[in-house]
């Protein structure tokens, strides 16, 4: 067992696209035409054609997982690259798929690599989604929603977390939505709004919980070199984790630690940076306990305290950590974590408009799979 | 017509799980290389690997580790049960179980209430081992009766 972790690649790659779809109800567009539209902004935004793509990496869709999914993708984009693979760690895949093409390109089997999602839970097939399988289904324990209910009443217990403050994560989610013309939910919601919800599984609401959704979604990973003369700015990739506790919840010691930790503590030291230095977060949201958690465990506040650093326009536009500036999974989006990743290059090369955090030179974004069951970590700076 | 509930899916590594509980008894495998307990039921020792494994009673008795209430149905079986809770119990042996807690409104569960198993019949091979609040019993040894 890896005893510390190397990087060769650290500072040497970059994020040179990026480009997404519309997000929402999608009627027409199946999952594969979902990644190659992403691909073809990604490629459009960095100034790279097609034919310069020689890896196509994939995370299959949640809703429909398919064989040689990357290789489909590749089909539909026409192109018969030397790296495809399909990697799957949930939601964690989108950075796991980063690091991956940082790996290939640094051993020299790729240059210009492609790391795409795309799927159509909304108007395509939601089969997988109401599969109900295992014993635990017997006593009616089934959905996401019940596995973060559950992690959520015993932080509850640990350490006194209150709903006002997984409210202030829907809030400010959505506050930030507004101002982002691709977000599905542009309404702002006030507290009272987010007590009038009705209880999913409690203790979560409905606006504890992200939506399903279309859409796709994709950057472009190259080297610090080829970087260099496309056509917008590099974004560096400074430090990239992973962690994954791995085990369903009845096997897992510890619930209010996430493999964020590790994760994190990877990612920063890679970057040579530690919270202070952070601009803004992209947090994996599929639920409001999730960023608490997160926080937390990357060292941005003590365990226990992260109910208390999200209230107050803390992680608001304006705050001392803005997180989600594009309203993440909450209400940008409930696709699983590429949209994030989008985020955070965009506010480092400041395309942000009316919710751009002034002069963000480095971000952070978590990405998280099943229940806290895989984590990984990406940070990005505006220079190396 | 009627919705039919999800079921275990009974094989070679839970039979026994369920077949105790058809006969009211709550039996766990534990590995018999290292004394570890084996829950979810599993051919290798999550601990040491071993495929070595016996079962053995446990107390029935544990603790509500977290619980939630259900108030959304994500299966049909479910529907006219809203709202219904779904409780994780840490046995006084140590594994945590997936369950529900009976004999007490949604509104009286809370983490660390003491509970031990009870066994309700739902099809003719299949019992489910729920729980049901309990005054306090002593830690100190988990009493098989």
């Amino acid at each position: 067992m890896a005893r510390t972790v190397r990087w060769p690649f650290r500072n040497r790659y970059c994020i040179v696209g990026v480009g997404n779809t519309a997000y929402g109800k999608l009627p027409g567009w199946s999952h594969v035409a979902l990644n190659v539209e992403a691909i073809k902004r990604a490629l459009d935004d960095a100034g790279l054609r097609k034919d310069n793509v020689d890896g196509v990496l994939t995370k299959a869709p949640t809703s429909d997982f398919q064989m040689l999914y990357s290789a489909r993708v590749a089909q539909a984009l026409g192109i018969s690259p030397r790296v495809t693979a399909t990697i799957d760690q949930a939601g964690a895949s989108n950075i796991g798929l980063i690091w991956y093409a940082m790996s290939v390109i640094d051993a020299g089997m790729a240059e210009v690599v492609v790391c795409s999602y795309g799927d159509n839970p909304l108007t395509g097939s939601r089969a997988a989604y109401r599969r109900i399988a295992g014993d635990e289904a017997a006593y009616g324990l089934m959905g996401a929603p019940a596995g973060y209910a559950l992690i959520t009443r015993r932080y509850m217990h640990e350490y006194g977390l209150k709903p006002e403050q997984l409210a202030a994560v829907a809030i400010a989610c959505r506050k930030h939505a507004a101002l982002n013309p691709n977000a599905q939910f542009r309404e702002p919601i006030t507290l009272e709004d987010y007590f009038n919800s009705r209880f999913v599984v409690e203790p979560l609401r409905l606006y504890d919980c992200c939506p399903i959704t279309d859409g796709g979604a994709a950057v472009v990973v190259t080297t610090e070199e080829r970087a260099r003369d496309l056509k917008k700015p590099p974004v560096y990739i400074l430090g990239v984790g992973q962690s994954h506790p791995a085990k369903d919840l009845v096997l897992r010691e510890n619930w209010t630690t996430s493999g964020a930790k590790e994760s994190g503590r990877i990612a920063f030291e890679m970057a040579g940076i530690t919270p202070q230095d952070v601009d803004v977060v992209q947090l994996y949201d599929c639920f409001t306990i999730v960023p608490i958690i997160t926080l937390e465990d990357y060292g941005f506040c003590n365990k226990g305290e992260g109910g208390a650093f999200v209230e107050g326009g803390r992680i608001e536009l304006g705050g001392e950590l803005p997180l989600n500036t594009s309203g993440g999974l909450l209400a940008e989006t409930g696709m699983p974590g590429m949209q994030l990743i989008i985020e955070a290059v965009r506010q480092l090369r400041g395309e942000c408009g009316p919710r751009q955090v002034p002069d963000a030179r480095i971000a952070v974004v978590s990405n998280q799979g099943g229940i806290m069951t895989t984590h990984a970590t990406l940070v990005l700076g505006r220079e190396k | 017509m009627t919705v039919e509930r999800p079921l275990p899916e009974i094989g070679d590594q839970n039979r026994r799980f369920w077949e105790s509980a058809r006969n009211g008894r709550l039996e766990l495998q534990r590995c018999k290389n290292c004394g570890q307990w084996r829950y979810p039921p599993a051919r290798h020792c999550y601990g040491c690997l071993s495929e070595e494994a016996e079962w053995a009673l446990v107390s029935g008795r544990g603790t509500v580790y977290s619980f939630v209430v259900f108030h959304q149905a994500f299966h049909p079986a479910f529907k006219e049960q809203v709202p219904y809770n779904v409780a994780v119990v840490e046995l006084v042996e140590g594994p945590r179980l997936v369950s529900n807690i009976v004999d007490c409104r949604n509104e009286e569960i809370y983490v660390g209430m003491p509970v031990e198993a009870v066994y309700e019949p739902v099809t003719d091979e299949v019992t489910l081992v729920k729980f049901r609040p309990v005054e306090v019993w002593e830690r100190a040894d988990a009493v098989v009766d």
